[in-house]
């Protein structure tokens, strides 16, 4: 019977402009009324948590006082951007945050990639597995654990790194101290926390090689280097470009939350990025409209480069995220 | 494989030595991956049940020296620690069972092909992972719900997260047939007794990926929390483990020596074991979830 009905109210759907769109938007509700009902609590929390802070941007473009509300306040316009664009900040920002990102992009980026090709390279079940598991295994601790372990291994008295430079003779550094280690300090540490995990699902990837391509490639005597090349490198290229779309979105957003925790007086000059001068500047100097403003530059800037990196990858090679 | 190739014995030769070059790599950066993750984690965990003399004198690699539990009895006392392990495991149930509840509500609807908004929706949702109205605006929005130094300030602005959305889904629409909807139908089955009877049990890989994600999303976040949280007896153990690991310099310069000599001594010791205790919950859910995790994220992201 639900079959019949089904087909009944199929040719309604092709005839909207006949029976009126309401008639027809009425009928697909009451069918399907039970998955409109699931869908209004995500839809509610979608609308409350992530559009509603969208339209409370508009402070940027005001001189947001709490007394009178976000509606009440002055219209200011560009103003808190003109007075970001001319400050020395800006150009300090903007270096900083692109250096540490590209840094992290350039080297972290191909290394999941090529963890990925040598597990799917091994053999034995066992050895696979232990290799996997281990190496995504930091991408469970939190950022917080991550940043004390790396001040403790490479503290200049007690930790590892120094315990062993000392003991082949050589002078002990102050790893986390020293500014100019500070961008090698954030890049690295990312690689050892995520390698493992975002090699998953290139791991995920291989496996749908197709294994025909790999012994004809065999009988033609192609070595294992070329059949990585030219067999297992184009099947997971669709997935590298749209991660790689992904990191692309993302360049102007680093990981605030390691960088802030990694910050001290001495390296500020160098990790001082786009989002934790956000944090700083709004929520501990309560500048609103002004921190509004810069994180709203940062966020169209992700946007635009984000699609930008989409459009290069269809005219390219023809996958996209959209 | 070998014997493919037999009759010609020039590509052999060159085959083999160009396999053995490349296998050797492989097994390298395998070996070196494995040994740089495990030499931190191991010197920790010999840390934490080293005396604080064999920490300072920089005796310790990766064994413990002069084995002692005094660093764990230290956290015992510590007042702050048990209260934010417990608002940590408080906040982290809580906030877990919403966000599997909120991600299968949305991603089982816009799983069904035959639901008329089911792109809108969808562009709707992804549209949150690319665009954002920033920090200062949803710290404005959770101040003015008065959710400000509350459990709803850590749970509600995180209930749901886009990616697991889109995993999710692509897991129901690849792993469930149209043909188990329509036999089901015919059958007089609805909408929420299919989701509940058949899609839930078929997607067990699924939701425990979601709920792994999830829950230590929620155990190891600092930064909302340190947003919207005031009070210290509040705190999460990442906020409680900041102020231990990151201070480094709180001891006071009038007292005498010996004091102070034992406190930086201490000091170390302490921030060792915070680190295996703000870990090994997140490690005791891990081989739990471990069998699913691989699995559910292949499904859910291949396609997706």
């Amino acid at each position: 019977m639900v079959i019949k009905a089904r087909e009944k109210n199929k040719p309604a759907k092709g005839q909207t402009g006949k029976r009126g769109v309401w008639e027809s938007i009425v009928l697909e509700v009451r069918k399907r009324w039970q998955l409109y009902l699931m869908l209004v609590l995500p839809i509610a929390w979608l609308i409350t948590f992530a559009y509603v802070p969208m339209a409370g941007a508009v402070i940027a473009f005001k001189d947001f006082s709490i007394r009178r509300g976000i509606w009440g306040s002055d219209w200011v316009g560009l103003r808190h951007f003109k007075n970001f664009f001319m400050t020395r900040d800006f150009g300090l920002l903007i270096r900083n945050t692109l250096a540490v990102s590209l840094y992290s992009l350039v080297v972290s980026f191909p290394m999941p990639i090529l963890l990925a090709l040598a597990i799917n390279e091994l053999s034995g079940r066992h050895y696979k597995k232990i290799v996997q598991m281990v190496t995504y295994l930091p991408y469970f601790i939190s950022t917080v654990v991550l940043v004390g372990i790396m001040q403790n291994i490479f503290s200049v008295r007690t930790g590892l790194v120094n315990n062993v430079i000392t003991l082949f003779g050589g002078t002990a550094t102050d790893f986390m101290g020293k500014p100019g280690l500070f961008r090698s300090m954030y890049v690295w540490s990312g690689v050892w926390q995520g390698m493992g995990y975002s090699a998953v699902i290139y791991i995920a990837a291989l496996a749908s090689v197709d294994p025909s391509l790999t012994e004809a490639a065999i009988i033609d005597g192609a070595s294992r280097f070329k059949r990585v090349w030219y067999v297992d490198l184009p099947t997971i290229l669709p997935t590298i470009v749209i991660q790689l779309i992904m990191a692309m979105g993302s360049v102007m957003s680093v990981g605030f939350e390691k960088i802030y925790l990694l910050q001290n007086p001495v390296n500020l000059e160098l990790s001082e990025i786009i989002s934790t001068f956000v944090y700083k500047r709004g929520l501990v100097n309560f500048q609103y409209s002004y921190a509004t403003a810069v994180g709203l530059f940062n966020s169209v800037c992700n946007l635009i480069l984000i699609v930008l990196a989409n459009m290069f990858a269809k005219k390219v090679n023809e996958t996209s995220l959209w | 494989m070998a014997k493919v190739i037999k009759n010609n014995k020039k590509v052999r030769y060159y085959t083999k030595w160009n396999d053995h070059l490349y296998m050797a790599l492989v097994h390298i950066l395998c070996a070196v991956s494995v040994v740089c993750i495990l030499v931190p984690l191991v010197f920790v965990v010999a840390a934490s049940f080293s005396s604080p003399k064999a920490l300072l004198s920089g005796k310790v690699y990766l064994w413990p020296v002069d084995f002692t539990l005094r660093g764990y009895n230290m956290l015992l006392g510590h007042k702050l620690l048990i209260s934010g392990f417990l608002n940590s495991i408080l906040y982290t149930v809580v906030g877990t069972v919403i966000n599997v509840i909120m991600t299968v509500l949305a991603a089982y609807p816009l799983s069904r092909r035959d639901l008329a908004i089911r792109n809108p929706v969808m562009f709707f949702f992804t549209f949150t992972m690319l665009f954002s109205g920033g920090m200062i605006p949803s710290y404005m929005l959770v101040k003015n719900l008065h959710m400000l130094d509350t459990i709803w300030a850590v749970v509600m602005p995180t209930a749901l997260s886009v990616w697991n959305l889109i995993i999710t889904r692509t897991y129901f629409q690849s792993t469930i047939p149209q043909e188990i909807l329509d036999s089901a139908s015919v059958d007089g089955c609805d909408d929420f007794k299919f989701l509940i009877k058949i899609c839930i049990p078929l997607a067990t890989p699924i939701l425990a990926v979601n709920v792994l994600l999830y829950a230590v999303g929620h155990w190891n976040s600092y930064f909302n929390e340190m947003m919207y949280l005031n009070t210290t007896t509040k705190f999460p153990l990442q906020l409680v483990m900041r102020e231990i690991l990151m201070n480094m310099n709180t001891a006071g310069m009038s007292m005498d020596v010996t004091k102070q000599l034992e406190i930086q001594e201490t000091k170390y010791l302490l921030q060792y074991t915070t680190i295996i205790v703000g870990s090994v919950p997140v490690m005791l859910l891990y081989p739990l979830v471990q069998k699913y995790f691989v699995k559910g994220i292949m499904v859910g992201a291949i396609k997706g």
